[in-house]
C-alpha cells in the first residue's frame, strides 16, 4: 500500500510559467477572435486562450490527442473549464493560427466566447447510469449539432447556456440553465416485492417519499398512486422500487435560469414544456422545440438579457404566445412552494389565452 | 477526434452510429476508438446501443465496490443484461488539480494507467468537478487505484461525505478574482481528506469557490457552502481605459442606464461610481473589462444550502456571511466549515441536505448553533407571519 490522503496534485506545479510569473495579476482581457482570448498582464505579458469544444465522454486517445496539441503549442499545459471547454494556455500569439488549423484538422470547434451559444453540461445518462431515463450525451450531441453556428458567434443577445440531465437528480447545474433538458418519469413505481424485501430496508424506504405515498404493506411496501409525483428518490433508495417505463417517460423543458449574480440575480429554470417524447437516436422533437425557444429569444431580447431576463421583462403569458407552446395545469406548481408563484395582481398582459 | 476505422461491414451499433453525424466532435466517435483493442469498450457500446433500442437504462444500482484505505471515489455499477460478458463496469471518481490546469505529463500518465486496466472511457470532468473514469472491472480496481496514487491521482468524494471541491481559474487567469481561489480550494481539499475519503456525514456536503460573482462554478446554485469572491470598497475605475471603449463603439452611456441600482455615471469625460449604491453585480466591469474592476477591500461572501431539485425543491444559496477575508491559512473560513459541518453531522436526516435541515429546523436555529448574527443581507424581506419564538432566556432580559 502506498500513501494515501494525498488529495490533488498541486495546481502550482500545473500552471505554464507564463501564469506563474502573473499570477493575480491579470489587468484586463479582450477577444481577439472567435474563441480567443488574449488575457493582458501588468506586467505588459499576453497569454492568449483558445476554447475548444470537445464531446464530454472522450477516449484516453482522445486525451493523448489534446496532450499532443498542448505540447506543441502550449509547452505541454492545457485546462479544462467548468463547462467541459478544453483551453489551450499560448504564449506566443504566432503560435494561434497553426493551433486552430490543427484544432479544425481535427473537427473540434474553437468558439464559446462571450455571447454565444456554450458547450452544454450533461450528465453520462445510459453511458453509465442507473436512474437516466434519457441519454443526455446523445441529447447533447443532436442539440450541439443544431446549434452549431452559435457557437462561433458572439452577437446573440448574451450568453446561451444549456444542460440536458437524464433524470431529477439533475446532476450539474442543470436547474439554474437558460435552457435545460430533463428526463422525466410519468407513473408511480412498481414496486417489485421480491427485490424490496430480500435488499431494502423498510423505515428507510418509507422515510425517502417526500409526499407520504409509500407505506408498508407486509414485507414489502405499497404505493399510494395519487401522492407519487414519481420523483424518484425511492428508487435510488431502493432498486426494488422500479421507475423505468420506457412507454411513458419522457423528456420536459425548463427554461430561463442562470447561476451567475451579473446584473441579475441567480434563477431557477421554470417549466416551459411537460412532455416531449423520448425519441433516441436524435430526439427531433426536442431539438426542434428547443431551437423555437432559442429563436424567440434571439428575437425578442434586448442585448444583455439573458433567456430568463428576457422573459421576465415581457412576462411569463407572453412567453407563451411568442413561442406558440401551449400552457397546461402542469405549468402551475402544486407542490410545497407553489403559493408565491401565483400572480398575486390584476396587472398581466392580456394574450391569445386569455 | 480522428478517423475510426471501419472494422466490420454491418455495425452492431446502428442507432448510436446516427451520433456519429453531424459538426460537433461525437462521443460515439470517440468510443469507438477503444473497441480495437478492448473488447470491454465494445461490451460498453454494444449496451448503449441496447438503451437507444429499449429506451431505457440497462445499469443497475451500484453494489458497495470500493479500493482500501477508503470508502468513497469508486461507484459500483452492473449491467442488468443478462448476456452482458462483462457486466461490473465501476467507476472512478479522480480529483483535480484547481481550476482543472494540468500538465501533458501527468495527463498522458493517468491516460496510460487507465487504458491498461480500465475501459479507456474517460469524461473531462463530471459535474461536481472531477475526472471521471468511466468502466472498470471489480478486480483491476485496486491494483488500478494503486498505481493511479503513486502517479500523484487520488480519488474524490462520494456517498455521504464532503464531495470534491470544484473551483474558478481565479487569479491563475482571470482579473475579476477577489482571493486565491485555487488556493482556497487546495487548502480545504487538504483539510478536509478524511472527510473526502470517508464518509461519515447524513448526506453529501459540497464546496464551490468563484472567484467573483460571475461565480462561473455555479457555486450559488449547487453547494452546501458557496464562497464567492466580492468586495466591500469602491470599484477601480481606469478613466482612460473607460475613453478607449467609447472611443472603439462602446455605449458607456448605455452601461450606465443598465445600472441595476443607477451606481453609476458617464458625462462622456468621466465615468463615476456611487460605491454606496453597488450591489457589484459585475455588469459594468463585464462590460468594459479591465477599465472597471473589483476595489481592493476584498474577500467573499458566504452562501449557504444550494442544492437541485431532489428532495424538497432546489434551493438557491443564501447569504451566510456577507463578507469575510480570506487570507492564508484560512482559519476563520475552516473554523465556520467545521461548524457548519458539525451541525449538519447532528441534525441532518439521511439524505438531507444541509439546505434541507435549515429548512426543517429553521434559520434561528442553524444561526445559533453556528454563532453568526442575524443580519439584513440574509433575507431578501423580513418574515409576514407573527410565528417566531421566544427563549426562556430572552423573555427574562425583557424581551429585546
Amino acid at each position: 500500500m502506498s500513501k494515501a490522503n494525498i488529495g490533488p496534485m498541486n495546481y502550482q506545479l500545473m500552471l505554464p510559467p507564463i501564469i506563474q510569473r502573473n499570477y493575480g495579476k491579470w489587468r484586463t482581457h479582450r477577444i481577439i477572435d472567435t474563441g480567443v482570448i488574449e488575457h493582458v498582464s501588468e506586467s505588459g505579458e499576453c497569454l492568449y486562450t483558445v476554447r475548444a469544444g470537445a464531446a464530454k465522454i472522450i477516449s484516453v486517445h482522445g486525451v493523448r490527442d489534446i496532450c499532443d496539441l498542448a505540447d506543441k503549442f502550449c509547452d505541454g499545459h492545457v485546462k479544462f473549464t467548468s463547462r467541459a471547454n478544453i483551453e489551450f494556455l499560448v504564449a506566443q500569439k504566432e503560435k494561434i493560427a497553426p493551433l486552430k488549423a490543427e484544432l479544425k484538422r481535427m473537427g473540434l470547434p474553437v468558439g464559446g466566447t462571450g455571447y454565444s451559444f456554450k458547450t452544454i453540461i450533461h450528465c453520462p445518462g445510459w453511458l453509465h447510469c442507473h436512474t437516466a431515463v434519457t441519454d443526455s450525451p446523445g441529447i447533447a450531441k443532436a442539440l450541439h449539432d443544431a446549434l452549431y453556428e452559435y457557437f462561433f458567434r458572439d452577437d446573440l443577445p448574451a450568453k446561451l447556456k444549456i444542460a440536458v440531465a437524464g433524470c431529477l437528480n439533475m446532476c450539474g447545474a442543470i436547474h439554474c440553465s437558460d435552457i435545460a433538458v430533463i428526463g422525466m418519469h410519468r407513473r408511480p413505481p412498481t414496486v417489485n416485492d421480491e427485490i424490496v424485501t430480500k435488499s431494502c430496508e423498510i423505515p428507510t424506504l418509507v422515510a425517502s417519499c417526500p409526499t407520504a405515498a409509500i407505506r408498508p404493506k407486509g414485507k414489502s411496501v405499497e404505493v399510494n398512486p395519487d401522492r407519487c409525483m414519481y420523483c424518484g428518490n425511492c428508487f435510488t433508495v431502493c432498486p426494488g422500487m422500479q421507475m423505468h417505463d420506457p412507454e411513458h417517460d419522457g423528456l420536459s423543458i425548463w427554461v430561463g435560469g442562470k447561476a451567475t449574480n451579473a446584473r441579475t440575480p441567480p434563477a431557477f429554470s421554470r417549466l416551459a414544456i411537460p412532455y416531449l417524447p423520448n425519441n433516441p437516436p436524435r430526439w427531433p422533437e426536442t431539438i426542434e422545440a428547443t431551437k423555437n425557444i432559442a429563436h424567440a429569444w434571439l428575437k425578442g431580447a434586448k442585448q444583455g438579457e439573458r433567456m430568463g431576463d428576457w422573459i421576465e421583462r415581457i412576462g411569463w403569458e407572453r412567453f407563451f404566445e411568442l413561442t406558440g407552446i401551449p400552457f397546461t395545469n402542469k405549468h402551475i406548481d402544486d407542490f410545497i412552494f407553489s403559493v408565491p408563484t401565483f400572480r398575486t395582481t390584476t396587472q398581466f398582459h392580456y394574450t391569445d389565452n386569455a | 477526434m480522428g478517423d475510426v476505422k471501419k472494422l466490420e461491414k454491418r455495425s452492431k451499433t446502428p442507432l448510436l452510429d446516427e451520433l456519429e453525424k453531424g459538426p460537433w466532435p461525437s462521443f460515439v466517435t470517440e468510443m469507438k476508438r477503444m473497441t480495437p483493442t478492448k473488447p470491454y469498450a465494445q461490451n460498453i457500446l454494444e449496451q448503449a446501443e441496447q438503451s437507444y433500442r429499449d429506451k431505457r437504462t440497462h445499469w443497475k444500482h451500484g453494489g458497495i465496490v470500493g479500493v482500501k484505505p477508503y470508502g468513497a471515489g469508486v461507484i459500483g455499477r452492473y449491467s442488468d443484461l443478462p448476456d452482458m460478458k462483462t457486466p461490473d463496469v465501476h467507476t472512478f471518481r479522480i480529483i483535480q488539480p484547481a481550476g482543472w490546469f494540468y500538465r501533458t505529463e501527468k495527463l498522458r500518465k493517468l491516460c496510460d494507467i487507465w487504458e491498461k486496466y480500465g475501459s479507456g472511457f474517460t469524461n473531462f470532468h463530471g459535474s461536481t468537478g472531477d475526472i471521471i473514469l468511466l468502466g472498470a472491472r471489480t478486480n483491476d480496481l485496486q491494483p488500478c487505484f494503486d498505481e493511479m496514487l503513486e502517479a500523484g491521482f487520488d480519488l474524490g468524494g462520494s456517498g455521504g461525505d464532503i464531495r470534491t471541491l470544484s473551483c474558478c481559474a481565479g487569479p491563475a487567469l482571470c482579473e475579476y478574482s477577489c482571493f486565491d481561489t485555487l488556493d482556497v480550494y487546495h487548502t480545504l481539499t487538504m483539510e478536509f481528506q478524511n472527510e473526502i475519503h470517508r464518509p461519515r456525514y447524513p448526506y453529501k456536503f459540497k464546496f464551490k469557490i468563484a472567484g467573483c460573482p460571475n461565480d462561473c462554478v455555479a457555486a450559488i446554485a449547487r453547494s452546501d457552502l458557496a464562497i464567492v469572491g466580492t468586495w466591500r470598497d469602491p470599484l477601480a475605475i481606469d478613466q482612460k481605459m473607460v475613453k478607449d471603449y467609447e472611443k472603439d463603439g462602446t455605449d458607456v452611456g448605455d452601461i450606465c442606464k443598465n445600472c441595476p441600482t443607477e451606481a453609476i455615471s458617464w458625462n462622456g469625460k468621466k465615468f463615476e461610481e456611487n460605491p454606496k449604491e453597488c450591489v457589484r453585480c459585475m455588469y459594468c466591469l463585464n462590460a468594459m473589462p479591465g477599465a472597471v474592476r473589483p476595489g481592493m477591500e476584498r474577500g467573499a461572501t458566504l452562501l449557504l444550502g444550494a442544492k437541485a431539485t431532489i428532495l424538497n425543491s432546489a434551493f438557491l444559496g443564501w447569504v451566510l456571511v456577507p463578507f469575510i477575508k480570506l487570507e492564508k491559512p484560512y482559519t476563520n473560513l475552516i473554523t465556520l466549515a467545521r461548524k457548519i459541518l458539525n451541525w449538519f453531522d447532528e441534525n441532518a436526516k439521511t439524505r438531507e441536505r444541509t439546505g434541507e435541515a435549515i429548512y426543517r429546523l429553521g434559520m434561528r436555529n442553524f444561526l445559533d448553533a453556528v454563532g453568526l448574527p442575524a443580519v439584513p443581507q440574509m433575507v431578501y424581506r423580513p418574515r409576514a407571519n407573527p410565528y417566531y419564538f421566544w427563549k426562556p432566556e430572552e423573555l427574562m432580559q425583557g424581551g429585546k
